[in-house]
């Protein structure tokens, strides 16, 4: 039934079975529940003490048809005892629940790295369907790796069998086989799991009971299989936990960490939520985690498209709430003129663009940088407005609050970019002691000013009184025809437009005076060569450049969370710099920024092959840009 | 939302604002206007709970005009943006101004689903049966074979039909009115006290690019068998009470009948019972030119309105709930790192991470 060699590097270079990182991705057909899967052994690994990080992977096909290669989902863990910031370049484990998922995955397998195939869907069916002229189990094409072929859906039918189900329920079982023997491997305890299955299934015991029978029968086969001693390779690993500050700690995606930064926020601004979204692809977990938290102040409205959403964001805030919307890339190009509209009344929202491969549909569950433009520029007219970037899951919880004080203590709209990955990808997340955060409770204007009440009066920021619609004796009008400076009439003078361009273009550029230095995340503050990047290209340019100075080089990371404006002391940093190369997964647009705003020669490393950099391509432009 | 000290009796200039109004001289906006700030005392309305939400075009102007509260938004959104409002604050009075382009064309989407919703607001659709703002183009309303600067052979495609797309979007009140019609207060403060959206048409005369359009009906000299006013409880009688609207029931259709001596009950002209739906769908289909306009309110059946139910549902489920920041960010499953870096596992609740297929 199996046939492999003793496991050997790189999966256990030392051969204690005591591993730094291990990288194992687990791949199947869409209706295989791999996501559940790497889901539940991302949570164990945590509990383990492991620091992680993960990257799943699925196709844009709700129900793609069985087998097919693009019907393959994926979900890649990197976890260990150092600072693991990404989901790994190349998996050391590939787990293939079927001939199409070790076609689409296998290429990418550490040489040497373990396979673990279910021999069971390596029929003729399924191998036509992958493509595949003979069956690679058995034709010495994985000659390369280790293979672990695995009857895994007989093993499964066999240890559900007391629990009378069909077969085809049954053979749902086979990921938590299959996640047994993974906990097994790495010594992981199965009880959070098995904690987690009897609330899933509460309502049919029965098939909480067989999962749980069938994880046991995966786990125990690990063990029978080493303590035998069949030469089945199967080996336990132990990756020590990592160095971490002590705390509280809990996993979180992106969406969720946006979520309840969403909510901090507004609570820190002591305003009610109004949250206006419309389902898009990957950005509507962002909705859906909202509209479980009413008895935070949250409203959540699903609009009835994109436009609607941010314009019943804008009637929200207009009438005191603050309002939110959130989209990806397509959608955000639909609330444009909406955005301006924000920006010409000067109303407090929050956008958070959720990224993903573009131009129009794109690559809708793939990963992509590729709005920094859209943010920054698109918009007709002179339009300026905030954007900060969250650069991973857990960054984006602190991101979300400090676009809600941007927007109620300047009265503009801010766009809040983060990815796809970011979305969908989850890291541990020491939880936050919320009374460090300071509040900004929000005072709206209730009495006219001196002299009687000017609507687009100014602070010293530059900043319009914000006037509830309620408050007796300050009605007033507001609208999208340019304002009037100070009375917010309608006004066509060309001197007042020059003005009220200029006070727009100033009040976002002064936001500037509120943020912190920008910082280098790793290095020195002058060298011989800096990559700077943003968002979710976090992770593989740390690790990188980690990689490099440890080598010697004399290179440096900086990571720009405030697009726009820029930290002010961004272009004296840079310029302390021989070199910048900025990689991007777009074709080169913070490149272009940074090279208008200061005039530097900033290089572009480019990427949109819809998945996330790899350490070893920033670590080759390192290499090549010191040469 | 007030407080309760007695104000003093306003009047319909204290809904005016200093602005200077910005329509055609002659133009029908005007009449809507003085109608509107005459009906906002008369309903007791509060000029500081009062907001006008509009969209694009030369109607969408209106709430400049207006003492209160004014939001002018952009093209076709103006019943999005006044969902925002609303929700956020249930307590204001809501009033969107849009025309035929701005309602029908390019808003459509939202005039659609603020009507199936139900949000509780007072809709005036000013009908023109052009785009004037922009110079004359024709628009969803225009009638086959208008010319305009972008039909000069005439236009060839059928008109949407306000009243009738408002009904079948689901709402619960449709009414329609005249700019210089004296009953248009009437409707007004019937849309007013209608709790949930209301729907009302008004014809209005764009004397620059579709003069006297609607002259048909609303001109004195046909008023009487060119306009239908309806009441409820009352017989649907026009033509100085000789004529009446009876139903066909072989065809299933309204049919016009003449009353002899007033006697409508011998004709069986129908009285009108504004909470009748399938009646309603006949009224805004009646084809004028064959039959009179029906105007007044022509359907009026509350039902529960959207704001109060996301308020109602969102009430329910904060019940018994205490936000706490720190519990919020410390939920789903936790662990604990110790000084000498032991974990355990803190609390089993729901596993969070992994999206699930
Ligand atoms: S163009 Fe027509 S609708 Fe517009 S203001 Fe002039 S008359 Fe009125």
């Amino acid at each position: 039934m199996a046939s492999v060699a003793p496991l050997s590097p790189p999966i256990d270079p030392a051969d204690d079975q005591s591993l730094e990182s291990v990288v194992v991705r687990f791949a199947g057909d869409s209706g295989d529940g791999m996501q559940l899967t790497g889901g539940q052994f991302t949570l164990s690994t945590a509990l383990a003490g492991n620091d992680l990080a993960t990257f799943p992977d699925f196709p844009a096909e709700i129900r793609a048809p069985q087998g097919t290669l693009f019907g393959v989902s994926a979900f890649q863990i990197n976890f260990g005892s150092t600072d693991i910031t990404t989901a790994g370049d190349a998996p050391d484990v590939l787990v293939a629940m079927n001939p199409a998922a070790l076609k689409t995955n296998v290429k990418d397998l550490k040489p040497g790295g373990l396979i673990i195939a279910d021999e069971g869907e390596f029929n003729d069916r399924n191998l036509a369907k992958a493509k595949y002229e003979a069956n690679p189990l058995t034709d010495g094409s994985l000659a390369q790796w280790q293979l672990l072929s695995l009857n895994i859906s007989q093993l499964t039918l066999d240890s559900v069998k007391p629990f009378g189900l069909g077969n085809k329920e049954a053979l749902r079982c086979k990921n938590m086989w299959t996640l047994g023997l993974a906990l097994w491997m790495f010594d992981r305890d199965r009880q959070p799991i098995v904690a987690w299955l009897k609330a899933k299934f509460a309502k049919a015991p029965e098939l909480a009971d067989a999962n749980i029978a069938a994880l046991d029968a995966g786990h125990a086969y690990g063990e029978t299989a080493e303590i035998s001693g069949e030469g089945l390779g199967l080996k336990q690993h132990h990756v020590p936990s990592a160095a971490v500050p002590s705390g509280l700690y809990r996993t979180v995606t992106g969406a969720e960490a946006i979520s309840l930064g969403l909510v901090a926020g507004t609570q820190l601004a002591g305003l009610p939520m109004f949250f206006g979204g419309y389902p898009i692809t990957p950005a509507s977990a962002i909705l859906h985690h909202l509209s479980r938290l009413k008895e935070y102040g949250v409203t959540t409205f699903q609009a009835e498209d994109e436009i609607a959403a941010i314009a019943s964001a804008i009637g929200a805030s207009y009438a005191g709430s603050l309002g939110i919307t959130s989209s990806s890339g397509p959608g955000i190009a639909l609330k444009g003129e909406a955005i301006g509209l924000a920006i010409m009344t000067e109303l407090p929202l929050v956008i958070v663009n959720s990224q993903r491969g573009g131009p129009s549909t794109g690559l809708p569950t793939k990963t992509e940088q590729s709005d920094l433009y859209q943010a920054v520029y698109g918009r007709n007219g002179d339009a300026p407005m905030p954007v900060i970037a969250a650069r991973s899951p857990a960054d984006a919880f602190e991101c979300a609050i400090e676009a809600c004080r941007i927007a109620v203590q300047y009265m503009t709209p801010v766009m809040l970019l983060t990815d796809g990955y970011i979305a969908n990808a989850a890291e541990p997340w020491k939880v936050p002691d919320m009374a460090t955060f300071a509040p900004f409770p929000v005072t709206f204007m209730d009495t006219a000013q001196e002299g009687g009440f000017l609507p687009y009066a100014r602070d010293e920021k530059l900043k319009r009184p914000w006037v509830k619609p309620g408050t007796p004796g300050l009605m007033h009008r507001i609208g999208g025809i340019e304002k009037g400076v100070n009375t917010g009439h309608i006004e066509y003078s060309p001197a007042n437009h020059q003005a009220m361009t200029d006070i727009r273009q100033n009040k976002v550029l002064g936001i500037a005076d509120s943020l912190p230095d920008q910082d280098v995340s790793l290095g020195t503050d002058s060298g011989k060569l800096v990559v700077v990047g943003w968002g979710s290209t976090f992770g593989p340019i740390h690790q990188a450049v980690r990689r490099a100075r440890a080598k010697g080089r004399d290179v440096s990371h900086v990571h720009i969370r405030h697009i726009w404006p820029l930290p002010k002391n961004l272009g004296t940093l840079l310029k302390g710099y021989e070199k910048i190369i900025v990689p991007e997964m777009n074709t080169g647009q913070l490149k272009t920024v940074l090279r208008d705003q200061y005039l530097v020669d900033a290089k572009p490393l480019n990427k949109v092959s819809g998945q996330p950099f790899r350490i070893a391509e920033i670590e080759a432009a390192i290499e090549d840009a010191l040469k | 939302m007030n407080d309760m000290t007695p104000v003093a009796k306003m009047t319909p200039k204290d809904w005016e604002t200093d602005q200077e109004v910005r329509w055609c001289p002659g133009c029908g906006d005007y009449a809507i206007l003085k109608a509107v700030q005459r009906t906002l005392p008369e309903i007791g309305a509060r000029p500081e709970s009062t907001v006008f939400v509009s969209g694009i075009g030369c109607s969408s102007r209106f709430p400049y005009y207006v003492e209160s509260y004014g939001f002018h938004t952009i093209h076709g959104r103006a019943p999005a943006v006044a969902t925002g409002v609303k929700l956020a604050n249930p307590e204001l009075d809501v009033w969107i101004i849009t025309g035929d382009g701005d309602a029908l064309s390019i808003g459509g989407n939202h005039t659609m689903h603020i009507l199936r919703r139900n949000l509780d607001c007072q809709i005036l659709l000013f009908n023109n049966e052009i785009y004037g703002l922009t110079k004359g183009q024709y628009s969803p309303t225009s009638r086959e074979g208008t010319r305009s600067p972008s039909t000069p052979f005439g236009s060839v495609d059928r008109p949407a039909k306000p009243a009738a797309f408002a009904l079948g979007s689901g709402a619960r009140f449709v009414a329609r009115g005249f700019d210089v019609s004296k009953n248009l207060p009437d409707v007004l403060k019937a849309a007013y006290a209608h709790k949930g959206a209301a729907f009302v048409e008004i014809f209005q005369n764009c004397i620059v690019y579709n003069k006297d359009v609607f002259a048909d009906f609303t001109e004195k000299k046909n008023a009487d068998d060119g306009q239908l006013w309806l009441e409820n409880g009352k017989p649907m009688l026009f033509g100085k009470g000789a004529k009446g609207i009876a139903l066909d029931r072989e065809a299933l259709t309204l049919k016009v009948v003449d009353v002899v001596d007033g006697d409508w009950q011998a004709a069986d002209v129908i009285v009108h019972d504004v909470t009748n739906r399938s009646v309603a769908h006949m009224l805004v289909e009646m084809p004028f030119g064959s039959f009179p306009m029906a105007l007044g309110v022509l359907y009026d059946d509350p039902a529960p309105s959207f704001e109060s139910a996301v308020v109602a549902q969102n009430e329910q489920a904060a019940k018994g709930k205490t936000p706490d920041l720190q519990k919020l960010v410390s939920q789903g499953q936790t662990w604990t790192v110790g000084s000498g870096a032991e974990t355990d596992a803190a609390e089993a609740g729901s596993a969070g991470s992994g999206p699930e297929l």
